[in-house]
């Protein structure tokens, strides 16, 4: 449908300003309140309808523009004041911003739109705009009946039918106009193939596995050049400060270039503390620079925030629960990357909490709770970490249904005595579930360790805290960004690794004393009143990732790193501690592949190669025989 | 962009057959590889080996800044070890494949030439028993009365080293 290569850049461009326009009408309408006429709101709204269609009609995507014109039909009635804004009008509203997504996705997957969906809702807004509203469309919005109302419709679509094209005619008059930037922002090219904003990522198969399918249609020669031009769609805007700082910190370390760069020519003694002056500020330049690069890819939290607001709106109505949605820390920031992996942990978090945390109003007044139930989502920075938290005031984690469950399920033993906070963490296993009845939301089992092994993933960890009748919270603890890390330097034999300094509890002297071997070789340290598997790194870096029993005197001198990971304490046995530092984080797939326990490589000061390793992988690894619960996972 | 535009380009006589390969030694035998994938040439510097991945993979170093694998072609190819040392020699190479572009250091026994190769005058190879399978091997050239076998670099580098998994995984 589309072969020139300029329509795809056009393409690209349309996909994103609609994308956003989108944005800014759904959380417009979720903002509207029903009886109310606030003229800001519908007037933001009916501008992001009107750019669509302009840029719908101007691109050639005829099907989005005529569609978008009815939707910005009613908006106009509702804001000249000629029409209520009804909740029944907002759940319509609502399904037709959805209803053009799918034409986004299918506009960007190059395949056919959903025409019986589309002309199915169109029908429905025609009726609307026709008065016939009242009577026929809360029953239809939520059935899928739709021949019946299709019937009535066509005939009243008649009339107005000519519309569409004196709407063309206007929106190529105000044409150049969308083109001028307007806000202050720069659009950066970002080169990784990641998925667009919140809503394109809601559904990447329905995008990605039509395209897959079209590009062996394409000739070979083509074939590179579409997948390039694809992964150039993925760009941010970046706020147009970041940039002139950069460019500040940029000019700062030509200056201090230029002023080493006369030592070049010409050096002597006495210049010493000239150089060494120098040197410190290409230090802090190079820190700052660093720091001010990171911003770029920075995002706020409320990207992935806001959809949340419809999901909860749409999950509630449909579970008869009454829910109110906080959101606090909107404008953390947080790496581009995470922040696109944390969105769909969160929404497992989110829905689980509506599903099992909140109860139903009956319960709740009995309860002697009020009768709206309030989940908060919030996110701070807390020592080069982002905290997310998701609170709700709902029945809390019930222990004791946990561990009867889990003990039913062989995840832990009968005798097992367990804090809390570890029987909490069993609802992050594989395929654990509590709901008594199998919802469509949650229910089954998978999810929960979905989210443990994606927050895991980005080198996070998650806790639990709850208590019965009050309400439950769930805390994500992320590292700001992928790209840098703080990491431990240990060293094994002459080589050195990075221990990542989250996931370290502790480091101590090993006492040969505290040692004791138990089957299978595997050896345990007495730390206090705990035991911990232990293992030797040096057997991990040989390959050899079976337990080896350790000479117990070689310990002497050597030291302990207790790391956590999974809820769950193990030792690592190193020669040595090195520094602190942060290190920037290479992915070893760029040039070779993925090698499992680590999660990449980085480049020391004295330019050697050092290896980072992959905490949660390895503890899998090493420990696995003696630790059911990660058998049971790995099975 | 085409040859045409090419020779527009540059003004330069450019036979569109006009080959360029770098050679180099490997158990006595001369192999070439097309010069436009050569990254450079350099000696051997220490790598950080990586763990849980096969022998020939002697690990990895800092190129300019980018963590890049070096793989020893003796060892791929079973033949006997020779000890590093200031002679031994990494040929860079960029290779693409279906996961992109790969940067890769392979150690050679030593660099020899670079010579002009006629496309129109490689000559298919036959089935022989060399020190790297055919299947790596896109022709034989005669140079000065001496064979070098030509190598498909892409696919020996991509199928033949890199995405070779380490036979026995200990688990």
């Amino acid at each position: 449908m589309f072969d020139d290569e300029g329509m795809d850049e056009i393409r690209q461009i349309f996909l994103e300003e609609s994308t956003e326009g989108l944005e800014v009408m759904e959380s417009g309408l979720l903002e509207l309140e029903p009886g109310t006429a606030d003229m800001e709101t519908i007037n933001n709204i009916f501008r992001a309808a009107h750019s669509i269609k302009g840029g719908g009609g101007t691109f050639g995507f005829i099907e989005v523009s005529d569609f978008t014109h009815w939707v910005e039909t009613i908006l106009d009635e509702m804001r000249s004041g000629e029409r209520d804004v009804t909740e029944d009008g907002i759940t319509l509203l609502l399904e037709a911003v959805d209803c053009l997504r799918g034409m986004m996705d299918s506009i960007n997957a190059q395949s056919d739109y959903d025409t019986p969906r589309i002309s199915a809702l169109q029908a429905r807004i025609v009726a609307v705009l026709n008065g016939e509203v009242d009577a026929g469309v809360p029953e239809a919005a939520s059935s899928s009946d739709s021949p019946e109302p299709e019937v009535v419709d066509t005939e009243a679509y008649e009339p107005v039918a000519e519309a569409p094209v004196e709407a063309a005619q206007t929106v190529e008059s105000v044409q150049p106009k969308k083109l001028e930037p307007s806000q202050p922002e720069a659009v950066i090219e970002e080169p990784a193939i990641a998925t667009e904003e919140a809503p394109a990522a809601e559904k990447p198969e329905a995008a990605s596995v039509p395209e897959t399918k079209e590009v062996p249609a394409a000739e070979p020669a083509g074939k590179k050049e579409k997948a390039s031009s694809d992964a150039s769609g993925s760009s941010i805007r970046v706020n147009v400060e970041k940039v002139d700082s950069l460019l500040n910190l940029v000019g700062e370390l030509v200056i201090t270039q230029s002023m080493l760069g006369r030592f070049k020519k010409e050096f002597n003694i006495d210049d010493v503390s000239d150089l060494r002056d120098g040197l410190a500020q290409l230090e802090s330049n190079t820190r700052e620079l660093q720091e001010s690069a990171m911003q770029i890819r920075m995002l706020p939290i409320k990207v992935a925030f806001s959809r949340f607001t419809r999901l909860v709106r749409d999950l509630s109505r449909s579970m008869g629960k009454k829910v109110k949605l906080e959101l606090l820390g909107e404008q953390t920031e947080l790496d581009k990357t995470v922040l696109e992996k944390i969105g769909d942990p969160l929404v497992h978090l989110v829905r689980n909490s509506l599903d099992h945390g909140i109860e139903t109003v009956e319960k709740r007044l009995a309860a002697g709770k009020p009768a709206e139930g309030l989940l908060r989502l919030s996110a701070y920075h807390e020592a080069g970490n982002i905290v997310i938290e998701i609170t709700d005031d709902g029945a809390g984690l019930n222990r004791d249904k946990i561990l009867s469950k889990a003990i039913e399920k062989g995840l832990v033993s009968e005798d097992e005595q367990l804090s809390d906070e570890s029987i909490y963490m069993l609802v992050f296993q594989a395929g654990f579930s509590t709901a008594d009845k199998v919802s469509d939301l949650s229910g089954r089992g998978v999810g929960m360790d979905v989210v443990r092994r994606n927050i895991q993933d980005l080198g996070g960890r998650i806790d639990v805290l709850s208590e019965i009748g009050v309400g439950s919270k769930f805390t994500i603890r992320l590292p700001l960004t992928l790209a840098i890390l703080d990491g431990q330097l240990v060293r094994v034999g002459g080589d050195t690794y990075i221990v990542p300094l989250l996931s370290i509890v502790e480091s101590v002297f090993i006492n040969p004393e505290r040692v004791n071997v138990v089957a299978n070789n595997q050896m345990l340290y007495r730390l206090r009143e705990e035991f911990l598997p232990i293992t030797d790194l040096r057997a991990i870096c040989n390959g050899t990732y079976k337990n080896m029993a350790l000479d117990v005197e070689e310990l002497n001198d050597k030291l302990l790193v207790v790391i956590e990971t999974a809820g769950k304490r193990y030792g690592l046995v190193v020669d040595d501690l090195e520094d602190q530092q942060q290190v920037v984080i290479k992915a070893l797939e760029n040039n070779y592949r993925h090698v499992s326990g680590l999660a990449g490589a980085t480049i020391l000061g004295d330019g050697s190669v050092s290896l980072i390793l992959d905490i949660p992988s390895l503890a899998q690894r090493c420990f696995n025989n003696i630790d059911n619960t990660e058998q049971l996972e790995s099975a | 962009m085409n040859q045409d535009q090419v020779q527009q380009a540059g003004g330069i006589d450019l036979n569109p057959d006009a080959l360029q390969f770098l050679t180099f030694i490997l158990n006595g035998e001369e192999y070439g590889v097309d010069i436009l994938k050569v990254q450079g040439i350099q000696g051997w510097s220490k790598v950080t080996p990586i763990p849980n991945t096969p022998d020939f993979m002697l690990g990895v170093i800092n190129l300019r800044g980018a963590v890049v694998p070096v793989v020893d072609l003796r060892k791929r190819f079973q033949l006997d070890e020779v000890n590093y040392g200031p002679t031994t020699v990494v040929i860079v190479v960029k290779v693409s494949g279906d996961e992109g572009e790969r940067v890769v250091g392979m150690v050679v026994d030593a660099v020899s030439e670079v010579y002009n190769v006629d496309a129109r005058e490689i000559k298919p190879s036959p089935s022989f028993s060399g020190s790297i399978s055919t299947e790596y091997i896109r022709g034989l050239s005669m140079i000065e009365n001496k064979m070098v076998i030509l190598l498909e670099i892409d696919s020996l580098v991509n199928a033949g080293v890199l995405d070779l998994v380490p036979s026995e995984l200990v688990v």
